[in-house]
């Protein structure tokens, strides 16, 4: 296998703020990679510093073999990028944002219409080629930045975002595009989300990454076997005592957040009616109880010991749990 | 070459699509030239230019049509910024000069193109010009115009975050550019402390070079208005790019 993009002790910080700090990993040809990570983690920043945008304050990285600092026209020409937010010119047509893309990056007249063509028909937009993209809706704009990105047939596709405020069914469409691109192109993907599905369903390999840093770094299957087993999820007013009270071998794992208790336990269909023996035992109320397999959410939850909504509250709200934690 | 031809391209097809900008754009100068015009004809006399007052207008707001446009042009880019496209094109394996290069060229034309509808309508009211080299004075006038005030716009676009500064590089930059122009009087007729103010403004030399190609007549020599207007050009164009290599998208 071939490496696409080799990233060594990347950081990046504006003024005080680290918002890269120090990572590391490799992607290899032909890979599906995702970034995930609650926003402000740092994905865009990577991503910006990966595509030449934005000079990193210290490591290196190569992209296709190249340097991003010291090759960034090398760079530029082998990679395709869609931007988390929209990058067309609302006023042109479908077909004129290509034209001008495939201008931008010297490809030859013929070659640039055979290629306009065959990628508006993959996107399926090539019956509205000539009408202004302010028509548009954000499904096909999406589509058209992708075909776009892929017009100069970089080796390295990167999608910040891909799915961003896109309705469920335009989301799903998306995805098999993505995938479709990967399986049958032999395109590299790397991609930026803070949708656990969206990891989960398109990615080879996961990098979570939380305040910068990468947390954890592998397959999806791998990641949530991790956990150990099954997760059972209580909802109770006293989650603390039932974490005291649910002492058991055979519970691997068990943590408190937010008025929940998240067990990590193998073959959990044996064990919830001891859970619930035990905790009626001890007179703890139980508001809910439910067993599921293991998800992204449970993997970002284990490592950083909150959700990835949580993660991404307000610093009000970081506030009135820091001032939760203080007081017990 | 090819870059610059890319992106003054896209300039004239959003141009050419935005029939509101096209009339938006002429109708003041156009206004300007009727009422002021008209109304003052018979009112004003101007020494040494035959007494017609329109006359002596039409090269100011000729001037007028290509400035506001060529700064306007300029001040684009900040839209791309907020509509995200200017990434598309900073993200490309291109250069910041080709590409700041090709929206002064899209600019510049824009801004000549509206110049010259002016000066098609002024042939109907009164502008009475039999030499054809005059018109390529005025041409020439009219572009480099254009291309310094384009430049001039990016090299401000470069360093606004939003379009909330725009009214204030309006208000306080080009309309006291355009005022003091010589552009609505003769320089010659202002009080001696305001002669100088109106020399060192640019605009001043670029009036007087199409004043002098459409009326034959100048209070400047046309030769050193061509030396300042193109000093000028270029020095804007160089601080234009300058500035522009340093836009964050």
């Amino acid at each position: 296998m071939t490496v696409a993009i080799h990233v060594d002790h990347l950081t990046r910080k504006f003024n005080e703020l680290v918002a890269v700090n120090d990572i590391s990993f490799e992607i290899e040809q032909g890979e599906i990679f995702g970034l995930l990570g609650p926003n402000g983690a740092g994905k865009t920043t990577t991503l910006a510093m990966l595509s030449t945008m934005l000079k990193p304050t210290s490591g290196s990285a190569t992209v296709n073999g190249m340097d991003i600092e010291h090759n960034e026209d090398g760079v530029r020409k082998s990679i395709g990028i869609v931007f988390q937010d929209q990058s067309l010119d609302e006023e042109l047509t479908a077909w004129e944002n290509m034209d001008f893309h495939g201008r931008l990056y010297r490809i030859p007249g013929e070659v640039r219409e055979q290629r306009i063509k065959e990628l508006l028909d993959l996107v399926e937009l090539e019956d509205r080629k000539n009408d202004i993209v302010k028509t548009f809706s954000g499904g096909m704009r999406r589509r058209l930045e992708i075909a776009r990105g892929l017009l100069h047939h970089p080796a390295v596709l990167f999608l910040d975002e891909p799915t961003l405020g896109l309705d469920p069914q335009t989301r799903n469409h998306l995805w098999q595009y993505i995938a479709t691109l990967n399986k049958e192109h032999g395109i590299t993907i790397i991609l930026t989300t803070h949708y656990m599905e969206e990891a989960d369903r398109l990615c080879n390999r996961i990098a979570i990454i939380d305040h910068g840093k990468i947390i954890a770094l592998d397959t999806p299957a791998n990641l949530k076997d991790g956990i150990g087993g099954d997760v059972v999820t209580i909802k109770s007013s006293d989650p603390a005592a039932i974490v005291s009270a649910l002492n058991e071998p055979w519970v691997s794992r068990i943590e408190q957040h937010n008025g929940q208790v998240t067990i990590s336990l193998q073959n959990a269909e044996l064990h919830v009616s001891s859970i619930v023996t035990l905790l009626n035992r001890k007179e703890i109320a139980i508001e809910s109880i439910s067993i599921h397999k293991p998800t992204l959410e449970d993997v970002f939850l284990s490592f950083t010991g909150k959700t990835i909504r949580e993660e991404e509250a307000s610093g009000k709200e970081n506030m009135r749990l820091y001032q939760k934690m203080m007081r017990r | 070459m090819d870059i610059i031809y890319t992106i003054w391209l896209r300039n004239m097809k959003r141009y050419l699509r935005s029939k509101s900008r096209i009339i938006g754009s002429i109708s003041m100068p156009l206004f300007f030239l009727l009422f002021l015009g008209f109304g003052l004809n018979s009112v004003v006399q101007i020494p040494g230019m035959g007494g017609d007052y329109i006359v002596f207008l039409i090269p100011g707001m000729i001037a007028m049509s290509v400035l506001f446009t060529s700064v306007f042009s300029g001040i684009q880019i900040i839209w791309d910024k907020q509509f995200g496209f200017l990434k598309e094109t900073l993200v490309a394996p291109v250069s910041r000069l080709e590409i700041m290069l090709g929206q002064t060229a899209g600019g510049a034309t824009t801004a000549f193109v509206q110049g010259v509808i002016i000066l098609v309508i002024s042939v109907f009211i009164g502008l009475n010009n039999q030499s054809i080299t005059g018109f390529f004075i005025a041409f020439g006038f009219m572009a480099l115009i254009g291309i310094a005030f384009t430049a001039f716009g990016i090299a401000i676009a470069s360093r606004m975050e939003d379009m909330t500064g725009f009214q204030l590089i309006m208000n306080f930059v080009v309309f006291p550019i355009f005022g003091l122009s010589g552009a609505l009087f003769p320089i010659s007729s202002l009080p001696p402390l305001l002669i100088p103010i109106t020399l060192i403004d640019p605009l001043t030399y670029g009036v007087e070079g199409i004043r002098y190609g459409l009326t034959g007549v100048s209070q400047i020599n046309p030769l050193v208005c061509l030396a300042v207007l193109g000093g000028f050009t270029i020095a804007m164009t160089v601080i234009g790019a300058y500035l522009f290599r340093t836009i964050r998208s």
